[in-house]
C-alpha cells in the first residue's frame, strides 16, 4: 500500500456522566457488582442539544483545526458512521459538510454499519485517496447510543465520537493493512420504527464479538506478517470493559498494550466512536515509530482490522489546538437518573 | 421380563452449543452411540427420545420422526417415539426403551435425549421451564423453579439445621469432578466463598447453587442380555428400573422436604436389581439445584432424612467419598440440557462400570444409580445398572 494514512484526527465526549451505581440504584441492583462485572465505572451522557451531528462537527472541526495546511475545502470525500443518525431520512454528513465549510465539491454519504461503520468510513477514505479520486477524505464514527430503560444495555450505551482525516500527504499515522471479517451473525439489532435495541444476550460473546474479533486480528496480523509482540498500542472495540481485554489476552496482547486506548471504564460504549476514539487516545501519546494495532466490532456487521505506524510527522501535528481524550474524559459533570431521564428522552410524552 | 443391556453410548459435550443445532446435537449423540455399540442401522428395532420442550427452546415439535430422518433411519421406516416428562424426559426415554426390549417387542432400541436452550434468552428459558411447574397453582403465582427449589431449601435448612455452606459445597464437589469431565460445561473448580458469594437468584440459592441453561445430547443403545455378546464383552445390565409420580405442585405434598416420586421409584429399582442403597457404588443424582442433591441423597436412602446436608460436609460423596455422587460434574457442573440429562446420566455410569471415566474414574465400580426427576418431584425415574 502506498504511504496512505491518518494526516489528523480529533474527537469529542460529551461532559455529561452519569455512574453505574447511580443507574442500579434506580433499578435496585448491586450498583458495585454490576460495575465491576462490566468494568464500566460511568459513561457519557449526550446533553439535550447534542446528538450524532453536533459530536461528528466537534471531532471533524477538531482534527481540521490540528492541522493548518488542510481546509475545510481540501476534503473531497466525508463519510459518517453512526447507528444513530438524527434522522431516518435526511443526511447527517451534509451537516457536517456544511460546518467545517467542505461544500459543495464534496462526496458525501452516511454509513449505518452497526459499530464499526466509523472504520468502514476510514476503509472507503483509503480507497478514494488510493485511487487518486479525492486528496483527503474524513472519515468519522459517532453515536448516542440507545438502551431501554432497565436494560442491561443502560449501564453502557454512551455517547462521543472521532474523526480522522485520511490522505496521502503530511501523514503521521500510515495504515500499512487494512483487512474486514464480515458475516451474518446478528447478535443485536433495532428495527425499523423501534426507539430501542435487542440483543441476543449470551450469544452476543463467544460466536460474535470473540469469533470476529479473533478472525480479523489473525487475517491482519498474517497479511502483515506480525505478532502481537511487535504492536507498542492495541485497541479493540470495547462494549464494555471486559471484553476488549479478554480478547486481547487470547490473542496474545498484554493489558499494557491496551490500555491506553481502553475509554470504556470511564466513558461507556460509544459504539461508532468506541474503537476510533480509544485510537485517537493512543495518538494522543504516540511517538514517531509506535506501530497500533486496532479491530473495529459492529454486531451482525463484523470487524475491521487495521495495521498502522506512527510517523516522524506526528510531532508537527498542533495537538494542542483541540482537547486530547483523556482531556475530554476528565471535562465532566454528574448527573442523576432524573436528569439523565430527560436528556436521552426516556420521559416521552406527546 | 426379558433382561437389557448397555451396550453403546455417546455423549455431546455439554454448554453453549452456538454452530451446533438441535438436530446436530442428537445425531451425534446417536451416531457415536451406535459407533460405540458396533451395531449397524439395520440393527435397531426402534428409537425412544426424551426432550423437554423442544417447542418453545427451537420451534421444532415432532421430534421422533425428526431423530429417525437426521439419523438416517427414516428408510428403515423404525418406530420413533418422543417421551415427556419435563427434565426426566430422558430418564423416561430409557425406561421405555428398556421395557420395549424387556417385553420381547425389540432386541435392540437407541434411547436419546436433547434439549438446546440458548437458542431462547434466560428469560424465556426460565419461563419455559415453568412449564413443568404446576401452572394454575404455582407459575400463574410467579413461582419459578428457583423459587419453588428455595422454599424446599428453607424448610430443609428450618427442620434439619442444614447450612448455606452444606450447599454450597455440593456446587464446590461438583465442580471438582466436572473439572474431570471433558464433555462438561463448565471444566473448573471453584471455592466454597464463590458459591456462598454468587449473585442472589431466590434465598437461599444463589446462582452457583443452580444448574446452567445448556446445550447437549446423549444417546444409549440397549440390547436384550442374552444378544449383548454378539456387540461387545463390556456388558453392563439394567438390573433396576423404577418411576413414580407425585402431586404436580410443591404445596400440596405431605412434606416438601422429601420428594416421594423419588422414595417410591428408588423403592421399585432396589427391589427389582435386589439391593440396598449399601450396595451402590455410585451415583448419579439429579442436582438442578445444590438442595436437591442433598434430598436425593436422603430419599434415595444413602442417608438418613435430614443428614444429607452432613454427609456433603463430611465428604461422604466426593469422589474418593464411600459414595461418590455426580461424579460427572452432575447437572450443576456438567450442565443440564434438561431432556438429555437422564440419558447422560447412564452414560456417565456406564462410563464408569466400564472402568473408562478417566481421571474420574471410581475405582472397582460395579453398581451404579441414576436418579432423574422432573418439576420440582412429580416424576422421578431410578435405574440401577451393573456390570456384568
Amino acid at each position: 500500500m502506498d504511504s496512505i494514512g491518518i494526516v489528523s484526527y480529533g474527537a469529542y465526549i460529551p461532559r455529561y456522566r452519569i455512574k453505574t451505581e447511580e443507574i442500579a440504584s434506580v433499578w435496585g441492583k448491586d450498583g458495585k457488582a454490576i460495575s465491576s462485572g462490566l468494568g464500566i465505572y460511568e459513561k457519557s451522557v449526550p446533553g439535550l442539544d447534542e446528538d450524532t451531528a453536533t459530536i461528528s462537527v466537534e471531532a471533524a472541526r477538531a482534527a481540521i483545526r490540528r492541522c493548518s495546511m488542510i481546509k475545510g475545502e481540501d476534503i473531497g470525500a466525508i463519510y459518517i458512521g453512526s447507528e444513530s443518525h438524527p434522522y431516518a431520512v435526511k443526511p447527517t454528513g451534509t451537516i457536517v459538510a456544511e460546518a467545517i465549510m467542505a461544500t459543495p465539491h464534496v462526496m458525501v454519504a452516511d454509513y449505518e454499519f452497526a459499530c464499526k461503520a466509523g472504520t468502514a468510513a476510514i476503509q472507503t477514505c483509503i480507497g478514494l485517496v488510493k485511487s487518486d479520486m479525492i486528496k483527503y477524505g474524513l472519515a468519522i464514527g459517532a453515536d448516542t447510543s440507545q438502551a431501554a430503560p432497565g436494560d442491561a444495555l443502560e449501564y453502557s450505551a454512551a455517547a462521543g465520537g472521532a474523526a480522522f482525516i485520511i490522505g496521502k500527504d503530511h501523514v503521521i499515522a500510515r495504515i500499512n493493512h487494512t483487512t474486514s471479517y464480515t458475516t451474518d451473525t446478528p447478535d443485536f439489532w433495532r428495527r425499523a420504527e423501534r426507539k430501542y435495541p435487542s440483543h441476543g444476550g449470551r450469544f452476543t460473546g463467544e460466536p460474535a464479538y470473540f469469533k470476529h474479533i479473533v478472525g480479523c486480528a489473525n487475517k491482519l496480523m498474517s497479511i502483515a506478517d506480525t505478532k502481537p509482540e511487535d504492536y507498542d498500542y492495541a485497541i479493540f472495540h470495547q462494549p464494555n470493559g471486559k471484553f476488549p481485554v479478554n480478547v486481547a489476552t487470547k490473542l496474545g496482547f498484554t493489558y499494557e498494550q491496551v490500555k491506553q486506548g481502553l475509554m470504556v471504564p470511564y466513558i461507556g460504549n460509544t459504539y461508532s466512536g468506541a474503537s476510533m476514539i480509544g485510537l485517537a487516545s493512543v495518538l494522543d501519546v504516540a511517538e514517531p515509530g509506535d506501530r497500533i494495532f486496532l479491530t473495529s466490532y459492529g454486531s451482525g456487521a463484523g470487524s475491521d482490522g487495521f495495521d498502522i505506524t506512527v510517523t516522524d510527522n506526528i510531532k508537527n501535528l498542533d495537538k494542542s489546538k483541540a482537547p486530547t481524550v483523556a482531556e475530554l474524559v476528565a471535562d465532566k459533570q454528574y448527573i442523576n437518573y432524573g436528569i439523565y431521564a430527560k436528556f436521552t428522552d426516556l420521559l416521552y410524552w406527546e | 421380563m426379558r433382561e437389557v443391556a448397555v451396550i453403546g453410548v455417546g455423549l455431546t459435550k455439554f454448554g453453549e452449543l452456538w454452530d451446533k443445532s438441535f438436530r446436530d446435537l442428537i445425531a451425534e449423540a446417536g451416531s457415536k452411540a451406535i459407533i460405540d455399540a458396533n451395531i449397524e442401522g439395520k440393527d435397531i428395532d426402534a428409537i425412544y427420545v426424551g426432550s423437554m420442550s423442544s417447542g418453545r427452546f427451537v420451534g421444532q415439535e415432532h421430534i421422533g420422526a425428526l431423530v429417525a430422518d437426521v439419523s438416517g433411519f427414516s428408510y428403515t421406516h423404525i418406530p420413533a417415539t418422543r417421551v415427556e416428562g419435563a427434565c426426566a424426559s430422558g430418564g423416561l426415554a430409557v425406561r421405555q426403551g428398556y421395557l420395549s426390549i424387556a417385553s420381547g417387542m425389540h432386541d435392540i432400541v437407541v434411547v436419546g435425549g436433547v434439549e438446546k436452550m440458548n437458542d431462547v434468552g434466560g428469560t424465556s428459558a426460565t419461563e419455559t421451564l415453568a412449564t413443568a411447574a404446576d401452572q394454575e397453582w404455582e407459575a400463574f403465582f410467579g413461582a419459578t423453579f428457583p423459587a419453588i427449589y428455595a422454599m424446599i431449601a428453607t424448610k430443609h435448612m428450618h427442620d434439619y439445621g442444614t447450612t448455606k455452606e452444606q450447599l454450597a459445597q455440593v456446587a464446590v464437589k461438583n465442580h471438582a469432578n466436572g473439572a474431570l469431565n471433558p464433555n462438561a460445561q463448565y471444566q473448573r473448580p471453584i471455592k466454597l466463598d464463590a458459591v456462598l458469594n454468587s449473585t442472589m437468584v431466590a434465598s437461599p440459592l444463589g446462582l452457583m447453587d443452580c444448574s446452567p441453561v445448556s446445550d447437549g445430547a446423549a444417546a444409549i443403545v440397549l440390547c436384550a442380555l442374552e444378544k449383548a455378546k454378539r456387540y461387545t464383552d463390556k456388558i453392563i445390565k439394567i438390573t433396576g428400573s423404577g418411576q413414580a409420580s407425585d402431586t404436580l405442585a410443591l404445596h400440596a405434598r405431605r412434606d416438601i422436604t422429601t420428594l416421594d416420586a423419588t422414595v417410591h421409584a428408588a423403592k421399585k429399582a432396589y427391589k427389582q436389581a435386589g439391593v440396598t442403597p449399601k450396595d451402590i457404588d455410585l451415583a448419579e443424582v439429579h442436582d438442578c439445584f445444590t438442595i436437591a442433591e442433598i434430598c436425593a441423597i436422603e430419599d434415595l436412602g444413602f442417608v438418613k432424612k435430614g443428614e444429607g446436608g452432613r454427609a456433603v460436609e463430611d465428604n461422604i460423596t466426593t469422589l474418593d467419598g464411600s459414595l461418590p455422587v455426580n461424579t460427572s460434574g452432575g447437572l450443576k457442573a456438567k450442565g443440564h440440557p434438561v431432556g438429555a440429562t437422564g440419558v447422560a446420566q447412564i452414560v456417565e455410569l456406564v462410563l464408569q462400570l466400564r472402568g473408562e471415566a478417566g481421571k474420574r474414574q471410581v475405582k472397582g465400580a460395579k453398581r451404579g444409580l441414576a436418579h432423574n426427576v422432573g418439576g420440582s418431584g412429580a416424576t422421578c425415574t431410578v435405574h440401577i445398572l451393573e456390570a456384568v
